[in-house]
């Protein structure tokens, strides 16, 4: 038996003062958790996060207080991270190994930027509504908060990880500035709406399956390699050839990848140059070889799939979600 | 008065052993598929009046928790919908949130995000909240710093700070110490006085009468009692208060042994239910194995929450009983009980005069009810005239 609730020291209710009327309760009576259909509701589900954006804001904050908290330098790691992977990069890459690409660090991290955005933001929202368990099962909030925390959070560290792209090429003098960068939003809004739909999607089935977290794991390494972020793309498409499986170009499936596609983008806005000189008078395609019309397509097509893809996420998400305060 | 709060043939269907990685999947297919139900809630069906107190009752599993996580939304029902209007707060835990490493500032402003309150609210509520906390020095410190005790104070502290107009309350608020559970109650008569709806989860049936305009009682998920809470408290007494009863404490020597004890109208004639300001009185076998001199026989009226509410025996009444052998039958007439509604239970003792030696002693043994027919508070039944003179 819990305790009882003590006898009160004041007069009982029945006999207190007559209550005010408080004329508060507004608005017309709304059904609690309406059975989603799926093909509507996703302005009504974008409305409610929208009503609890300040959670959203605290959520993000918190992520990034907890990461460093109690570390001495605290946030300048977020910096630190990066400027030490482009001096590893120079020196193995570069230096050890020789890619052939000349300023293969600046190649390297172009790329790894957007990748990295998308994997980590991906991983941390894979595992945040089952991490949140608690929260889920004793307070009411849009669920797809949590995952869009994850995605606000990586955002931040993005944006780090570019200042100091670009403070790196700006200390070397690369020149990058020029038309290319307009490249850089739509890859960005390409690249944020895909990694949104997967964390979306992944974090409503690691619920009702635990596997997913390990399984992307190895699936997010596997798609790393798939993307051209350490080698050019044009090794990939040459050894691909003309080879045909079932009548479909294989390079033509090899760029279907979207996240190849961000990438190349990325690369062609801060890299700059398809082709660049190999130092012993040669020249070489470091980027993929496409005007930028080509490029632009191509990201418009990233985008519109991400937004297609972000409206599926969303509904089967909002289906699942009636039900993770039980299985969880 | 309008309805805040629909709620229509709710049902709640939890299943039961959940297999949950892949290899277990493949490996128990069979016994995978044999997953059982339990139904948490089972057509419960009401309507909720602006303004109103409703207090939830029933036993531990009885779906009390489970019906205010589907009026909040955090849990979706099988069958049947709940509708609500207005904001809507639950406090179903203290401190949902709250992050060991954030300091106690951080926390009160997460964990009041959670809570429903924007920043600004929080921004002005703030300096209240942490005054109501009492803990000011260390509210720049990492949680993980704090005792439990300032833990809870200040989780409290920002609970008590929303903003809703339906407050939904688990029974987690109905634990801490005493000060803590006064402040709670004075919180939400608080509450009630600004006109809020509140839906509260309970197990203290005296929470009930003191705070609720109405009360639901469940039983296995079912809707078994909705109503005033002085019918539910009765429902809810009969129903569960037997199990208190069986008390088992039965001790003493042996050379006397209380053979029977029934409560009377006071003219003999066994009764079990009064009303109160009726006549109580008790019928007392004892009976002697052996001769015993100068035995005293006391009796002494507990009541639910183990009070006593009153005690006496034959030496304070100036009796002897002198030498018994074989049985002796006592009879006690208590005059008219003012005493509130509720169950009482019956201690009867047999001991020397000097107490030494517990001939036979029968704790809470035997139990009786009271009933009232006015709403009131407290120990005792009184009947005051309240008369207005002027205003």
């Amino acid at each position: 038996m819990e305790p009882p609730l003590p006898a009160p020291d004041a007069e009982p209710s029945g006999a207190s003062p007559g209550r005010e009327a408080l004329p508060v309760t507004t608005g017309d009576l709304v059904r609690v958790n309406a059975p989603q259909r799926f093909l509507r509701g996703f302005g009504a589900s974008v409305a409610e996060v929208w009503r609890f954006r300040e959670l959203l804001v605290n959520l993000v904050r918190k992520e990034l207080k907890v990461r460093y908290k109690d570390s001495v330098l605290g946030f300048l790691w977020s910096l630190a991270r990066p400027l030490f992977l482009l001096a590893v990069y120079w020196l193995i890459f570069g230096k050890f190994l020789r890619a052939g690409i000349p300023d293969y660090a600046f190649y390297i991290f172009s790329g790894l930027v957007a990748w990295d955005l998308f994997g980590s933001t991906v991983s941390a929202a894979t595992v945040s509504v089952v991490g949140n368990a608690g929260l889920i099962k004793k307070v009411y909030f849009p669920r797809e908060i949590l995952p869009l925390a994850a995605v606000g959070a990586g955002l931040v560290h993005f944006a780090l990880q570019v200042l100091v792209l670009v403070a790196v090429l700006g200390a070397f003098r690369y020149d990058f500035v020029g038309p290319n960068l307009a490249l850089l939003p739509v890859a960005f809004v390409g690249l944020v709406l895909l990694a949104t739909a997967v964390g979306l999607l992944l974090s409503a089935a690691n619920v009702y399956l635990r596997d997913t977290q390990h399984l992307l794991e190895v699936f997010l390494l596997f798609w790393f390699w798939l993307t051209p972020i350490v080698y050019p793309i044009n090794t990939a498409l040459d050894a691909l050839g003309r080879s045909r499986v079932a009548g479909v170009e294989l390079a033509t499936v090899y760029l279907l990848n979207p996240m190849a596609n961000v990438v190349l983008g990325f690369q062609r806005a801060f890299y700059k140059h398809v082709t660049v000189s190999d130092g012993s008078g040669g020249r070489i395609t470091a980027l993929y070889d496409a005007s930028m019309g080509t490029y632009l397509a191509r990201l418009g097509a990233v985008v519109v799939a991400g937004l297609a893809l972000v409206w599926l996420a969303q509904r089967t998400f909002a289906r699942a979600q009636g039900s993770f305060a039980q299985e969880l | 008065m309008s309805t805040v709060v629909v709620a229509s043939e709710v049902s709640k269907r939890f299943r039961l052993h959940h297999d949950r990685s892949l290899k277990e999947r493949v490996l128990n297919r069979r016994r995978a598929a044999a997953t059982e139900d339990f139904w948490a809630l089972r057509d419960v069906s009401f309507e909720l009046a602006e303004s109103t107190t409703l207090g939830l009752i029933g036993a531990n599993g009885s779906g009390k928790s489970t019906l205010l996580k589907v009026i909040a939304g955090i849990l979706a029902p099988t069958a049947g919908y709940v509708a609500r209007r207005g904001r809507i707060a639950a406090l179903l835990e203290l401190g949902a949130g709250f992050h060991p490493d954030l300091t106690g500032r951080e926390n009160v402003y997460m964990n009041a995000s959670i809570l429903g309150l924007t920043r600004a609210q929080t921004d002005r509520y703030f300096d209240d909240i942490v005054a109501f906390s009492g803990i000011e020095r260390f509210i720049d410190n990492q949680v993980k710093f704090y005792s439990s005790g300032m833990y809870v104070r200040l989780a409290f502290a920002v609970a008590v700070h929303v903003d809703p107009e339906i407050l939904l309350i688990d029974e987690v608020l109905a634990v801490g110490d005493e000060p803590f559970q006064r402040r709670c109650l004075t919180r939400i008569k608080q509450f009630q006085a600004e006109g809020r709806t509140i839906v509260f989860v309970t197990h203290g049936i005296d929470s009930v009468r003191q705070l609720c305009d109405r009360v639901i009682m469940l039983e296995r998920g079912e809707v078994v009692v909705d109503g005033k809470p002085q019918e539910a408290a009765r429902a809810y007494r009969e129903r569960y208060a037997p199990s208190v009863d069986a008390s088992d404490d039965d001790r003493g020597t042996g050379q006397v042994t209380i053979t029977e004890v029934v409560t009377t109208d006071g003219d003999g004639e066994p009764k079990s239910r009064f009303s109160a300001g009726d006549r109580l009185g008790m019928a007392i076998t004892v009976e002697a194995h052996e001769p015993v001199a100068d035995p005293v026989v006391g009796v002494a009226l507990y009541d639910h929450l183990d009070n006593l509410v009153y005690g006496t025996n034959t030496a304070h009444r100036g009796l002897s009983l002198g030498t018994v052998e074989g049985r002796c039958r006592l009879a006690i007439d208590f005059g008219p009980i003012p005493m509130v509604e509720g169950q009482y239970f019956v201690t009867v003792a047999v001991h020397s005069r000097d107490e030494a030696v517990q001939y036979h002693w029968l704790e809470r043994h035997w139990s009786f009810k009271v009933f009232s027919a006015t709403a009131e508070a407290g120990l005792v039944h009184l009947d005051p005239r309240i008369t207005v003179e002027g205003v």
